[in-house]
């Protein structure tokens, strides 16, 4: 076939194009991902019953603030990279910021603390656990995501699975955090940033893999 | 050359490529040809010592700039949006080859899509009309009918006997299936 037969052949009857399809389909992957996200905290490792009560404590609100601000910065960057040809503009650099946030109030956290009590803030009583619950809660959400992604057109896949994989992982922590009893501010620099970089490196191997397009 | 500067082409091409988007086929044939002579002319200057691949690249860019556009942010320059999609689908191609001689000179970001044109129409190594029949009939009658033979999607749908949506879903998903034979030929 000549190349002005496709182009005729492309144009003839072309429709209108939906353009909000890309955004109702981030809604309904980010809704879906957390709704099963949910499920899993909340039928398979329960809720904190202490969730209501710690609700009054400013750590608690500093931990969902985390979690949810690295999140929208991953959102917004994901949104960025399935687009051919968009900066991706401030947003990815809200993630080290966010980021170094919390280890200044860690460091400050420990540095208040009596020797004996430190070990305790890092670790708490869930170090060896919080970062793969994380990942397997944001399990879900990385799948809606890359699948969101197959259908746009990202053009730097390992970086787009890599934002997706961050993202989820966000959103997953914050989902995760429901279940968790964990406060201190050098547990969630250490422990739920790792369980968020699990997602992330998940995503970062697969995107060459299944975002080609 | 009726556009010169590159701040014209951007505006030619979004005036036609805004009321592609909201249905208006002759527009989107004119976006397509004038986009057909700028990418020719990109590919031949990049595709130096592979000059067959040419034609071929042409063809699955315009299929993907099709399949793709609903990635396209009316917001955002078009210009870019093609050149990014360009790109990504050249490395494509250079990586499948798996030879680093096939450059010229580095895929460096001041060589403008929208410099120059080539307009003479060529035809590709492989045929879409060959991989068309390949494709199910759910999928390649209504390409046939609606694409080809310039039918109504409603008379297709009573020639088809397939529902009116079935035969748009067809058409999209079939276009989507070529893309993806002539990635896996390359």
């Amino acid at each position: 076939m000549k190349t002005e037969d496709l182009v005729c052949l492309l144009s003839t009857g072309a429709e209108a194009v939906d353009l909000r399809l890309p955004s109702r389909r981030w809604l309904l992957a980010l809704a879906s991902g957390a709704l099963i996200a949910f499920l899993l905290t909340a039928g398979l490792l329960k809720l904190n019953p202490a969730l209501w009560h710690e609700t009054s404590k400013p750590m608690f609100w500093v931990r969902e603030s985390y979690c949810a601000v690295l999140g929208v910065f991953g959102f917004i960057t994901v949104v960025r990279l399935a687009r051919p040809g968009l900066r991706l503009g401030l947003a990815p650099m809200g993630i080290p910021v966010a980021v170094i946030a919390m280890w200044i109030l860690a460091v400050v956290t420990l540095a208040a603390a009596s020797p004996q009590t430190r070990a305790r803030l890092i670790l708490g009583h869930t170090a060896g656990v919080c970062p793969f619950l994380i990942a397997l809660v944001a399990a879900p959400l990385l799948i809606a995501l890359l699948w969101v992604m197959r259908s746009l057109a990202p053009t730097r896949l390992r970086w787009a699975g890599a934002a997706s994989g961050f993202t989820a992982g966000s959103i997953g922590a914050l989902v995760y955090s429901l279940h968790c009893p964990e406060l201190a501010a050098p547990f969630l620099g250490i422990w739920y940033l790792l369980g968020m970089l699990i997602p992330t490196a998940v995503g970062a191997w697969l995107g060459p893999q299944l975002l080609r397009w | 050359m009726p556009h010169s500067s590159s701040i014209s082409i951007e505006e030619r091409l979004r005036s036609l490529m805004l009321p592609s988007l909201t249905g208006d086929a002759a527009s989107y044939r004119t976006f397509l040809d004038e986009l057909t002579t700028h990418l020719r002319s990109y590919l031949r200057r990049r595709l130096g010592s592979l000059p067959d691949e040419v034609e071929d690249l042409l063809q699955e860019l315009l299929l993907v700039v099709h399949n793709k556009r609903h990635t396209y942010d009316p917001k955002q320059p078009l210009t870019a949006w093609v050149q990014a999609i360009a790109r990504y689908k050249l490395v494509d191609l250079l990586r499948r080859r798996s030879r680093g001689d096939v450059l010229t000179d580095p895929l460096d970001e001041d060589d403008q899509i929208f410099a120059t044109t080539a307009s003479d129409a060529a035809e590709a190594q492989y045929d879409v009309a060959k991989l068309l029949r390949g494709l199910p009939d759910r999928q390649r009658l209504p390409i046939l009918y609606v694409k080809i033979e310039g039918a109504s999607v409603t008379d297709t749908a009573v020639r088809t006997g397939m529902s009116e949506s079935a035969v748009k879903v067809g058409i999209h998903r079939g276009l989507k299936a070529l893309a993806e034979r002539i990635r896996r030929i390359g």
